[in-house]
């Protein structure tokens, strides 16, 4: 008969058993979720097909590496859960889809501040700007800290392209060649679905790696974030996350019964 | 017969052990003070004086990577290296070079990723914020630190290995195996600090709190629990309770903690199964963490009287009992209707407080105080001392738990009020102003605790220099004498 004794006596014996021992939650929990479909819900506009669920434009990406920096997410949730008090306060719950190009998620874990993952128009950039400058201006009770330096710092761009490679070769859908984006037939023969084609006209051409700088700099001077049009600061990009933050997935389109399907 | 009275003190590496033990102290003061100062940020938002390198964000890093891996990282080398030449009764493997190479690379690992951190250099994920150079780094001081410590096992002079070093080395290939798992990245330049995750959304998620759950179950139980084994039936002076008892809950401890994870992600857009999963596992894990806590405390059978008169003995039953607490409260908090109320509120944080404050240090406090006199060979310079560092830290855990169980729960139950119109009865900020109170109070907890780590600095520091007195005192001496003094 087996005895402990033998483990007790044998390191190696002891090293293999427990590596079993704490392999095996994570291998049945993490490795399906890569597997299962729908984990992650497809989400397509019901009118155009296109999928709405897009990655973030290289302005706003610059916006989050900000928001990581700054470690936004030791006080903010992205992540609004199926209830109805959090439905009235920050909208409808949170999809899969939603997260889907986050590298790394920023569902957050503790709420000293708002959850912020459909913040995205609620507020005018301006109010966004004062709130981030001082806070106590324009929410007295806050105990949020003050951001000024965003305002000063101009915003760096030159490794843009560099990012966004980094992000495609993690799996973001970002497109460097004209297959990538237009669509064909790959060189091996396989059908490839060009940016175009998923995420349209419109969204296809921010999503190109090769016009990344100067895309981010139109959209910095059309959407004139920090309310200085002269300068490009890291304020811009900022807001500009802070502001497409849950807008993507246009909720009136589809039945309130819709996404329960896929919970 | 100067050999045989050398003999002793060159049979275990104790140099490795001192070092560890002192950087651990320093590391528990620094990183708790950065504690005490963020806790007061959020109670008065001024102390953030617009200076971005010491804003809330970025500052709270620095305190969670010091008191988990510095404080407690360095701790459990310290320990663990003891643990294992005593209980293995052979001298740690790896010469003097290779311990000294986990000592310095860990803590030069450390220091470089908390200084990174203030100035803005994270990976944006809980627990697992160092860049991935550090990272890096990491993964190769642990590896080192394995084979050092198998190695020692494999020479060992007993035939049995003794049940600290299983926690030990179940905490060893556990946190290697998150630690490489979770950090899967792709640097955007080999040049630059900035990585970006391998997985994205609820993968991540999932990855990440399979991660920052066992960093909880392995890094600060698990090998807390081999701390335990060792120092309380030493200071008790009893044998362990149950050994049949410590078999069933080590081999129940290390295969549940690994599905709890998801419990940190109920009523995400994570798949329910998973999280359900957790819930079922987190409830089942009471059973093993209590069979250890009984093992600990029942090892005082007999002993009793020590609880009255023996601080050090105090810092560990007590330290046990805040295990059993927040062992109980962990599974409580994981089922789903609770956590509806308790996630993203501060009674989470003062969930992990009783058991980082509570359990894991004091647990090493009092396995430092048993230890430190024996490295240097000497008593520790003030008992009284450590009866006041004992009631600071306990006192200040009570404070600081308390106030977060109001906030927490006050936050979660206005949040989800409604009025009679049914309406959202409070907004956002109104909770913000209420928790003002309860933050306060929780400073000044964790002020307490802080005061008492001075204290045991202080304590720690006088004693080692006694210890170079008697030592210089006795070198002095005619050589005949030193050898009797030394011997007896």
């Amino acid at each position: 008969m087996f005895k402990h004794e033998s483990i007790e006596t044998s390191s190696a014996l002891l090293v293999i058993l427990t590596l079993v021992a704490i392999s095996i939650g994570g291998l049945v929990e993490i490795v399906p979720l890569h597997y299962i479909d729908d984990t992650v819900e497809q989400v397509n506009d019901p009118e155009t097909g296109l999928e709405m669920v897009r990655p973030y434009t290289p302005l706003e990406l610059r916006g989050r590496d900000i928001y990581l920096r700054e470690g936004c997410y030791t006080c903010h949730s992205q992540m609004i859960r199926p209830f109805r008090d959090e439905d009235l306060r920050y909208g409808h719950y949170s999809l899969a889809a939603e997260s889907r190009y986050d590298h790394p998620f920023q569902w957050g874990s503790k709420r000293t501040g708002p959850d912020l993952a459909r913040v995205g128009g609620k507020y005018s950039n301006e109010w966004h700007v004062a709130h981030l400058m001082a806070p106590r201006s324009v929410v007295p009770e806050s105990i949020m800290p003050n951001y000024p330096w965003l305002q000063q710092q101009p915003l760096k761009y030159a490794d843009i392209q560099e990012r966004m490679l980094a992000l495609k070769r993690v799996g973001v859908p970002y497109s460097m060649s004209q297959l990538e984006y237009e669509g064909g037939t790959a060189e091996d023969g396989s059908a490839v679905t060009g940016n175009l084609k998923t995420f349209g006209p419109d969204v296809a051409p921010l999503l190109d790696i090769n016009q990344a700088e100067a895309n981010l700099i139109a959209q910095a001077e059309r959407g004139n974030y920090d309310g200085d049009p002269a300068r490009l600061t890291e304020m811009d990009a900022l807001v500009a996350y802070l502001q497409m933050l849950g807008t993507l997935v246009d909720f009136k389109k589809f039945d309130e019964d819709h996404f329960i399907q896929a919970r | 017969m100067a050999h045989v009275a050398a003999a002793p003190l060159e049979q275990y590496n104790y140099d490795i052990v001192k070092k560890f033990t002192i950087v651990s102290i320093i590391w528990g003061v620094l990183a708790m003070l950065t504690g005490v100062y963020i806790a007061s940020e959020l109670a008065w938002p001024f102390l953030n004086f617009d200076i971005a390198q010491i804003t809330f964000g970025r500052l709270r890093p620095v305190h969670t990577s010091g008191v988990i891996f510095g404080f407690g990282g360095n701790a459990l080398f310290a320990t663990s290296y003891y643990v294992v030449q005593r209980t293995c009764q052979v001298r740690l493997a790896g010469g003097r070079f290779w311990p000294e190479f986990t000592f310095w690379g860990w803590n030069i690992a450390l220091l470089v990723a908390g200084i990174g951190y203030m100035f803005g250099i994270t990976q944006g994920r809980e627990y697992a914020e160092p860049e991935w150079y550090v990272d890096i780094a990491i993964a190769v001081v642990w590896v080192i630190y394995f084979l050092i410590f198998l190695v020692t096992l494999v020479r060992r002079n007993q035939p049995h290995i003794y049940v600290a070093n299983w926690f030990f080395m179940a905490f060893i290939l556990a946190t290697a195996l998150l630690h490489i798992f979770n950090n899967l990245a792709v640097p955007v330049s080999f040049t630059g600090a900035q990585s970006y995750s391998l997985f994205s959304g609820v993968q991540d998620a999932m990855t990440q709190w399979w991660y920052g759950h066992n960093a909880v179950g392995f890094f600060l139980t698990a090998a807390f629990l081999g701390m335990m084994y060792y120092f309380v039936p030493k200071q008790a002076g009893r044998p362990i309770y149950s050994y049949r008892l410590s078999i069933v809950h080590f081999w129940a401890l290390s295969f549940m903690y690994m599905w709890v994870g998801t419990h940190h992600l109920h009523w995400t857009a994570i798949p329910d199964w998973t999280s359900s999963l957790a819930a079922v596992f987190s409830i089942l894990l009471l059973m093993p963490s209590w069979g250890g806590m009984i093992n600990g405390i029942m090892t005082l059978s007999g002993a009793w009287d020590k609880l009255r008169t023996d601080p050090i003995m105090m810092f560990m039953i007590t330290a046990l009992s805040f295990y059993g607490m927040s062992t109980f409260e962990g599974p409580m908090m994981s089922l789903k209707s609770v956590n509806a109320l308790s996630h993203y509120t501060d009674w989470t944080v003062g969930h992990v407080h009783s058991g980082a404050l509570g359990w894991v240090a004091m647990i090493s406090i009092g396995s430092f105080y048993h230890l430190i006199p024996k490295l240097w060979h000497t008593r520790l310079y003030s008992e009284r001392l450590v009866f006041v560092h004992f009631f600071l830290a306990t006192l200040g855990i009570i404070l600081y738990i308390t106030a977060m169980w109001i906030a927490g729960i006050g936050q979660g139950l206005m949040l989800r009020a409604f009025d009679e119109y049914g309406n959202l009865a409070y907004t956002f900020i109104e909770t913000v102003t209420f928790m003002h109170i309860p933050y306060v109070t929780r400073a000044v907890g964790g002020l307490f605790f802080l005061s008492g780590m001075f204290i045991m600095a202080w304590n720690v520091w006088m004693t080692i220099r006694r210890a170079h007195q008697e030592q210089a005192a006795a070198a002095e001496a005619p050589v005949a004498d030193a050898d009797v003094a030394r011997t007896a």
